[in-house]
């Protein structure tokens, strides 16, 4: 199990992030991922994979200001 | 009249605010990046603060469609925002510590360019740039405070717009939803009010308050 933006995500198969956010469609471009507290690099979404109790906050930018 | 002394000033802030919180305003560092309708919102907001170093950065100049919610007046357009924003806050209090730097910033120049600020303001009006500057900072500078904003357009309620603490040292304000490309319009009171969420994080920093 897993907490992602607040709510409990059971994740069955070892994946990695990056196939969590394009399975969801997040844009990669448009986003900023704290893994833990610490924001998660951009180039690390492929190679990060999801373990038990991680707190994931996935903020997504809108345009305009 | 009387010239408009540093001493004059600073007493004329004290009386609205009180010593202990101008002190602690005349000491910040804040970065403000993008200098649109919200960021020269910001610029104004912390100006009239007195927040005693300000940083402010973008590499465009003001065009007419600009002012229907920025801080410009016709009599800057075809000017830089760098220099035209510069000059009014100057108005505002000519012995604020301003640094202009007219260019636009890139994942290569975030280290050098944001080294010495201590809270920066993300003030873009790009969901890509928005990333990049929100990703650049928390991974290069992870001890210093990000505010930034997400979701403004449109007239929907003023009362969707809010601050919420993302991480230990990162804030977004805004509805984090409405996006100029659903035939969203920008307009001058939620981008005003999403600046205004923005400034008063950077205040509440500034005075030592955390909690969104």
């Amino acid at each position: 199990m897993v907490t992602i933006n607040g709510k409990n995500v059971d994740i069955t198969v070892l994946t990695t992030i990056g196939n969590y956010l394009d399975e969801n469609k997040f844009r990669r471009q448009r986003i900023a991922v704290e893994l833990n507290g610490e924001i998660l690099p951009k180039p690390a979404y492929d190679t990060t994979f999801f373990n038990d109790g991680d707190k994931i906050e996935i903020v997504s930018f809108v345009g305009g200001g | 009249m009387h010239k408009i002394t540093k001493e004059y000033i600073q007493e004329a802030l004290i009386e609205r605010h009180g010593e202990a919180i101008q002190k602690k305003l005349n000491n910040g560092y804040v970065a403000i990046a993008g200098l649109g309708g919200l960021g020269s919102n910001v610029a104004f907001m912390l100006a009239r603060l007195g927040v005693g170093h300000l940083h402010i950065i973008d590499f465009d100049k003001v065009d007419l469609t600009n002012l229907n919610r920025q801080q410009y007046l016709i009599s800057h357009i075809g000017i830089y925002k760098t220099k035209a924003l510069k000059e009014q806050l100057l108005q505002i209090n000519p012995y604020l510590d301003i640094t202009a730097d007219c260019i636009k910033v890139t994942n290569d120049n975030i280290k050098i360019l944001f080294a010495n600020d201590d809270i920066i303001c993300e003030a873009f009006d790009n969901a890509e740039a928005k990333s990049m500057l929100v990703n650049g900072i928390l991974e290069y500078f992870p001890k210093k405070k990000l505010v930034c904003a997400s979701g403004m357009a449109g007239y929907g309620s003023s009362n969707s717009i809010h601050t919420r603490k993302v991480g230990r040292n990162f804030y977004i304000c805004g509805d984090e939803i409405t996006d100029i490309s659903k035939n969203q319009c920008l307009m001058a009171p939620r981008a005003t009010l999403c600046a205004a969420h923005e400034a008063n994080i950077i205040a509440r920093l500034l005075l030592g308050e955390e909690t969104a």
